[in-house]
C-alpha cells in the first residue's frame, strides 16, 4: 500500500493541514475530534486586530483616554506639542522600570503568589472535607446546607463581608480567594468520591484491602481526575476574583496598577493591565491542562 | 462442613417506594472444595445478587452463606471476584493491578515479584506487564482480572459474566483459559454467564435459575468440563449430547422469558 506523504508539523499547528487523525476520516461534520484547529483563522483575527489598531493610531482617530494609540511615534499631521504615550513603549518602560516603583513582575508575582495561595489553602481544607462528605452520612449532613446555600453565591459578593472582618490587607484577599476555591474544590472532591464505581471498590475489598487501603489506592486516584477538574476551575474563578478585589483595594497587583493608572487617566497602563489579565488566565489554563495530560494519563478511560 | 455452603438464603429488596423484589427466595446450595458451579438463568432472576451475598458484599434477609464452615459476613480475600468489566484499576499497570491483592496484605517484594511473573506467564501478558491497564482489549482486559484475582490465592473465585463483553472467538479461547486454571489450581469456582453453550461447557454443574422469586429451577451435573481440559472445545461443542442439552435448556429458559412476558403484558 502506498504510504501517504505526512504533511508539516507547522501546517498541521497551523489548521492548514489535515493531520494524520483527520485525514482517515470520512465524517467531519459533526465530529468534534475531527475538526482541526483552524489556528491559521485565529492568527489571522489577532494580526487585523492588530492591524486596525495600528491604523486608528496613525489617523490619530480616537482620543487616547479611550483608547491608547499602539505606539508612540508622532507623525507628520501631529501636534507636535501633545505628547501621546503608545502602549507598546509603555509595555516597555513598565518592563525595564516598573510601575509606580513597583517593577511589573511585582504587580503580576503578586497577583500570581495570592492566587496560589488562595487555591492551595482552599484545596488542602476543601478535599478532605469533600471526602468527609463523600464518604459518610455525617459529615455529609452537616455540611451540606452550607455548602449548597453558598455554592451560588459569587465570591465577589463576599468582598464587603471580607473587608469588614479582615480589612484589606494580604490576609483579607487570601481569605477572599480562599472561601472561592474551597467550595470548588469541596464539590470536586465529592464529586470524585461519587464517582467510583462499586466494582472496583468490591474488588479492592475481596483482594484483601483495609478501608483506609480502599481509600488510598481506590478512591483517592479515583477522584483525581475529578480534583484536577476542580483545581483548574479554581484557579480561573480565583485570578479573576482576585483581580477585581485588586480593583476594589490593593496597593500592589495587576488589579491595583490599573486602578491607579485610572485615577491618573493612563488608559495605556489600564489596556497593559486588561491584556496581562487575559494573557495570564490563558497561560494557567494551558498550564494546566498540560499538567493534567502528564499526571493523570487514564483519565476518561476507566 | 468444608466447602462453599448456601443455606436457604433469600432476599428481598425493599423498594424506595416503599414495594418489595423478592430477589432470591430459599436458595440452598453446597459446592464443595474444586467444584465448578454454572449459573443460568433469564435476565433479572437473582444471579447477581446471589453471587453479591456470596462475595460479601450483600447481607440476605434470611439464611446465610458459609465458607469452610465460617459464616460469610462481608468481602475476603478468601473470596475472589472477577467482573464482568470496569474493576481493573485504570491507574495502575497490569503488573500493580495483579500486584495489588499480595500488596495489600503485606506481601514480601520478592514474593509477589515471583506471583506476578507466574500469574502473567500463565495468561500470557508477560510482555504487557509494564503497560496501563486501559491500553488492553476487552479480551486481555480480563486475563488481568483472572490473574488479580489469583495472585491472592482465594478458597473460591466468583465470576459474574466474566467473558460477557468479549467477541465470540475471544470468548471460546478464554473459556480454555478459564478451564485450564480451574484444573490446575483446583479452586472452587462459580461463573454466572448468559450463555448456555459456556455454561455447558465450563460446567461441571449447571444450575438453572427461575425469576419471580429467585429460586433454584433445575441442577444439572455434566462431563463436558472434565472433556474441556487439554481437550478439543469445538468437537466437544459439536457432540450429540451437547447439544440435546444445549437444546433442552434453551428451550427452558426460552419458556421461562415468555412467562416474565405475558406476566409483563397482565400487570
Ligand atoms: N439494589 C437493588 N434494589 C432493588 N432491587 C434490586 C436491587 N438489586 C437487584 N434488584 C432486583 O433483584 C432482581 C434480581 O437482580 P439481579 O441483578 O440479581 O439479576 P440477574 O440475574 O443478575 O440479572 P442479569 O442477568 O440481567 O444480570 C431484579 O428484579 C432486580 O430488579
Ligand atoms: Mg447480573
Amino acid at each position: 500500500m502506498a504510504k501517504r506523504k505526512q504533511p508539516p508539523r507547522w501546517g498541521v499547528w497551523l489548521g492548514i493541514a489535515d493531520n494524520s487523525f483527520t485525514r482517515q476520516k470520512t465524517v467531519k461534520f459533526g465530529d468534534a475530534s475531527a475538526v482541526n484547529s483552524g489556528r491559521l483563522w485565529s492568527v489571522l483575527t489577532l494580526i487585523i486586530l492588530i492591524l486596525a489598531w495600528w491604523i486608528a493610531t496613525i489617523g490619530g482617530i480616537i482620543d487616547p483616554l479611550f483608547w491608547p494609540p499602539l505606539e508612540g511615534s508622532l507623525y507628520p499631521w501631529d501636534n507636535p506639542n501633545r505628547a501621546r504615550p503608545g502602549v507598546v513603549d509603555r509595555f516597555v518602560s513598565l518592563f525595564v522600570d516598573g510601575y509606580r516603583n513597583i517593577s511589573l513582575w511585582e504587580h503580576v508575582g503578586t497577583s500570581v503568589k495570592r492566587v496560589l495561595l488562595g487555591v492551595v489553602i482552599g484545596a488542602l481544607v476543601g478535599i478532605p472535607l469533600g471526602f468527609a462528605m463523600g464518604l459518610n452520612s455525617v459529615a455529609r449532613g452537616l455540611f451540606d446546607p452550607i455548602v449548597e446555600f453558598i455554592r451560588p453565591i459569587p465570591p465577589l459578593a463576599l468582598i464587603p463581608l471580607v473587608i469588614l472582618w479582615l480589612g484589606i490587607d494580604e490576609v483579607a484577599k487570601i481569605f477572599l480567594l480562599f472561601l472561592a476555591a474551597l467550595f470548588i474544590m469541596l464539590i470536586a472532591a465529592r464529586a470524585g468520591v461519587n464517582s467510583v464505581q462499586i466494582s472496583k471498590v468490591h474488588a479492592a475489598y475481596s483482594l484483601g484491602a483495609s478501608k483506609f487501603q480502599v481509600l488510598r489506592y481506590v478512591i483517592l486516584p479515583n477522584a483525581l481526575p475529578e480534583i484536577f477538574t476542580g483545581l483548574r476551575t479554581s484557579m480561573g474563578v480565583c485570578w479573576g476574583t482576585l483581580v477585581a478585589a485588586e480593583l476594589v483595594a490593593a496597593d500592589q497587583g495587576v488589579g491595583s496598577m490599573m486602578m491607579i493608572a485610572k485615577n491618573f487617566l493612563q488608559t495605556d497602563v489600564v489596556v497593559i493591565g486588561i491584556i496581562i489579565i487575559g494573557a495570564i488566565g490563558f497561560a494557567i489554563e494551558i498550564f494546566m491542562r498540560m499538567l493534567e495530560a502528564w499526571l493523570i494519563p487514564w483519565k476518561g478511560k476507566g | 462442613m468444608d466447602g462453599l455452603v448456601i443455606d436457604n438464603v433469600s432476599m428481598v429488596f425493599t423498594l424506595p417506594n416503599g414495594g418489595q423484589v423478592h430477589a432470591l427466595e430459599d436458595v440452598s446450595l453446597h459446592l464443595k472444595p474444586g467444584e465448578l458451579m454454572a449459573v443460568l438463568g433469564p435476565s433479572g432472576c437473582g444471579k447477581t445478587t446471589l453471587l453479591n451475598i456470596v462475595g460479601g458484599f450483600l447481607a440476605p434477609t434470611a439464611g446465610q452463606a458459609l465458607l469452610n464452615g465460617h459464616q460469610v459476613t462481608g468481602p475476603h480475600k478468601e473470596r475472589g471476584v472477577v467482573f464482568q468489566q470496569g474493576a481493573l484499576f485504570e491507574w495502575m499497570t497490569v503488573a500493580q493491578n495483579v500486584s495489588f491483592g499480595p500488596r495489600m496484605c503485606g506481601v514480601p517484594r520478592a514474593e509477589i515479584k515471583q506471583t506476578v511473573r507466574r500469574l502473567l506467564d500463565t495468561v500470557a501478558l508477560r510482555d504487557f506487564a509494564d503497560k496501563p491497564v486501559y491500553q488492553l482489549s476487552g479480551g486481555m482486559q480480563q486475563r488481568v482480572a483472572l490473574a488479580r484475582c489469583l495472585a491472592n490465592d482465594p478458597d473460591v473465585i466468583l465470576m459474574d459474566e466474566p467473558l460477557g463483553a468479549l467477541d465470540a472467538l475471544t470468548r471460546e479461547k478464554m473459556q480454555g483459559l478459564v478451564l485450564k486454571l480451574w484444573k490446575e489450581t483446583g479452586k472452587t469456582i462459580i461463573l454466572i454467564t448468559h450463555s448456555v453453550e459456556e455454561a455447558l461447557f465450563l460446567g461441571e454443574r449447571l444450575v438453572v435459575m427461575a425469576p419471580r422469586p429467585g429460586r433454584i429451577h433445575k441442577e444439572y451435573a455434566l462431563p463436558f468440563a472434565e472433556q474441556g481440559v487439554g481437550g478439543d472445545a469445538r468437537s466437544i461443542k459439536a457432540q450429540p449430547d451437547f447439544i440435546a442439552a444445549r437444546e433442552e435448556i434453551l428451550s427452558m429458559i426460552w419458556e421461562m422469558e415468555e412467562e416474565i412476558m405475558s406476566g409483563a403484558d397482565m400487570g
